[in-house]
């Protein structure tokens, strides 16, 4: 292999990673928050490309414009959902909430095959992202530099919300314990909504990109990215945001390396992100950045 | 509060199920059972070829509209999905031979799921797949037919192409590893490439990917690394116009062709500018009208919707009137005689060309080739078999 074929597959390395982790910070930020695996967040993720598609193909609103309306409405999703199928379920039992979450989730892909119908339709990718950049032989996307630094931002723009904020010391506080939260004041209900709806857009951030790196969109989309950003989360630490992604990166850059070097192995790809997933659970069972917890009593 | 949001959300997840589930989409039901003969198609109508099964079903409801009956009797369509998955093909397959009882069943796009369905139709109900092209389909089951063309011919004719047309000696394959139709094309254009160049290495590299992957720049890069003259890309449309589009972002400009499945209108929407160029077989062209059943067929679709059909179609639209035409030479719907009528099918006149079956319930058919030309998929040339 050439040192060209090799920048080639790092950068598509980069690109497939940062798009991981783009989706798993938001992931995990739910269950840091509220210890709940969201499952509908690739559903709602798959929400999103819809929202953009039909915004920009059906209505003509330009993408930027289009971009900001779907991350709002995608939001809206998150806390709709929140209300109904989560919120009823607040003094239930995990695992109550947690089969609700699987529940919204094939709600969500069904009322998707029936609304949008099950044929794949074209993700509508403004020029501007897709215009390819040459070094030499290296071809890269423009977007594959852009989605990288958005990922970067979001992460930085999300701890600074969760570190210094009221809201976020809210939401820190609901994670440690939220009895005791609600009896100090804390508007609990709230909180966690607030959680679903930054979550839910960053599950749009995700969706925008990965709709214009992949422009391909239909109601079954969501599942395998969720479960891929769900393992570069738990790879990374989940309930940890920095964790996941570097959980994301190192995913991404795995799956490619395992084409570029063992081209043989391809088909057993997804495979390859599971067996990373259960090494990880054996061997470093709280992931590459998660602290100890302490069993609570 | 909560219970009403409860209720309502039980409800609407009860719903979502029962409209997911394998429920016949478009039985009507008649009072009078005896005077229906029921005709099963099952065809992927949901995930990742809805597009290819929508695209025959259409074919079997215009034939349905025109042929509406056979023998006196009233001929009901029993449609259901079978969801682009193996799995649930075998089960849509067993509720029409058992819950709907029907009398023959046409499908499915996607030779996986012909394959998948074959040996819960065996000895039971005779099929016709209109577009299945992998020869274990009907291989060793004689209760299996279908009316188009098989891969050997397929993935001779685009080795030909490459071969002759486009001067290329190195070829690379990518193709879809857990589909029976992709590995089967590849293997037949790999023999037939490699006995045209005389050369056991001419196939340069070889890739594989999932169904439903959809970054496929890693084994791209590996292919470019290759030099090839040409990529040979048999899949499913969507995740060979996805392959298309990223090969061009990646630089590689060497053509990539494939087979009969890049007929679809996605492949041009999602694939775009990327897929101007690309060249594939397939089983008919609206341009050549072959017989008088081409001319009402292309005529009647005209008007219906409004486009031009594509070959699956007018092969799903064959694979009925073929049923209806051997149900009224074996005088009965009895399973045997159905199966031996169609097995004697013979210079049989259907709108993509003429159906004579062989041994095995094959069609022996030419081939077309077409490439796309300003989003459109343009005639290029015939090729007769053997």
């Amino acid at each position: 292999m050439t040192f060209d074929v090799f920048l080639q597959h790092l950068t598509n390395g980069i690109s497939l990673g940062s798009l991981y982790a783009l989706v798993a910070i938001g992931y995990t930020m739910v269950y840091g928050i509220l210890r709940l695996i969201n499952f509908a967040h690739g559903d709602i993720f798959m929400m999103a490309t819809y929202f953009t598609f039909y915004s920009i193909v059906i209505f003509g609103v330009p993408w930027y414009a289009a971009f900001l309306a779907v991350i709002v409405v995608t939001g809206a999703l998150g806390i709709v959902l929140e209300t109904s199928a989560y919120r009823p379920l607040r003094d239930a039992p995990r695992i109550s909430i947690m089969i609700s979450a699987i529940g919204a989730s094939f709600l969500l892909e069904n009322l998707a095959i029936v609304i949008f119908g099950g044929r794949p339709k074209a993700f509508p990718a403004p020029d501007f992202f897709t215009e390819v950049i040459r070094f030499g032989t290296v071809a890269i996307q423009r977007l594959t530099f852009i989605i990288p630094v958005m990922t970067l931002v979001l992460l930085f723009v999300l701890l600074y919300l969760i570190n210094n904020t009221k809201s976020g010391m809210a939401m820190r506080a609901v994670s440690k314990d939220y009895e005791t939260s609600r009896l100090m004041g804390v508007d609990v209900n709230r909180t966690i909504s607030v959680t679903f709806g930054i979550g839910s857009m960053l599950a749009a951030v995700g969706g925008i990109m990965w709709g214009m790196k992949f422009p391909q969109i239909q109601p079954l989309m969501g599942v395998m990215p969720g479960i891929k950003c769900f393992i570069a989360a738990v790879i990374g630490g989940i309930g940890n945001i920095h964790g996941a992604v570097i959980g994301g990166f190192v995913l991404g850059l795995a799956e490619i390396l395992l084409i570029a070097f063992l081209p043989d192995l391809t088909g057993y790809r997804d495979a390859f992100a599971f067996i990373l997933l259960i090494i990880v659970l054996l061997l470093r069972p709280t992931g590459i950045m998660g602290e100890k917890i302490a069993e609570k009593v | 509060m909560v219970r009403k949001l409860s209720i309502l959300l039980i409800a609407l997840l009860t719903v979502s199920l029962l409209i997911s589930g394998c429920t016949p989409a478009a039985s009507d039901e008649t009072a009078a059972e005896e005077d229906v003969i029921k005709i099963g198609v099952f065809e992927p109508m949901t995930g990742a070829n809805a597009a290819g099964g929508e695209l025959e079903v259409e074919g079997i409801r215009l034939a349905n509209r025109l042929y509406p009956e056979v023998l006196g009797k009233k001929v009901d369509l029993v449609i259901v999905d079978n969801k682009s998955d193996a799995v649930e093909a075998a089960s849509a397959a067993a509720l029409l031979v058992e819950k709907e009882q029907v009398a023959a069943i046409i499908g499915s796009w996607g030779s996986s799921f012909s394959m998948a369905a074959g040996d819960v139709i065996k000895d039971k109900v005779p099929t016709v797949g209109a577009s299945c092209t992998n020869p274990l389909v009907t291989q060793g089951n004689d209760w299996y037919f279908r009316v188009c063309f098989i891969d050997p011919f397929q993935g001779k004719v685009m080795a030909t192409y490459s071969y002759e047309n486009l001067g290329a000696r190195k070829a690379a394959i990518i193709q879809e590893v857990n589909n029976d139709y992709a590995i089967g094309l590849a293997k037949f254009y790999t023999d037939a490439f490699k006995e045209l160049t005389g050369d056991g290495d001419a196939i340069v590299s070889v890739a594989n990917y999932n169904t439903g992957d959809q970054d496929f720049n890693a084994q791209l890069t590996n292919i470019k690394s290759a030099n090839p003259d040409v990529i040979f890309a048999p899949g499913n449309f969507t995740e060979s116009a996805l392959i298309v589009k990223q090969a061009k972002q990646l630089g590689i400009d060497v053509p990539i062709i494939g087979g009969d499945t890049y007929e679809t209108p996605e492949f041009v929407d999602i694939g775009g500018e990327a897929v101007e160029g690309c060249v594939f077989s397939t089983f008919f062209t609206s341009e050549t009208p072959i017989t008088a059943e081409s001319e009402t067929f292309l005529e009647e679709y005209r008007a219906e919707y409004g486009k031009e059909p594509a070959a699956v179609t007018a092969l799903a639209y064959d694979a009925y009137i073929l049923i209806l035409d051997a149900i009224e030479r074996a005088g009965s719907t009895d399973p045997v005689a159905l199966r031996d009528a169609l097995a004697e099918t013979e210079g049989f006149e259907g709108a993509a060309g003429i159906i004579t079956l062989d041994e095995n319930g094959d069609a022996v058919k030419n081939a077309v080739i077409k490439q796309v030309k300003n989003g459109e998929f343009v005639y290029m040339d015939t090729i007769e078999p053997r």
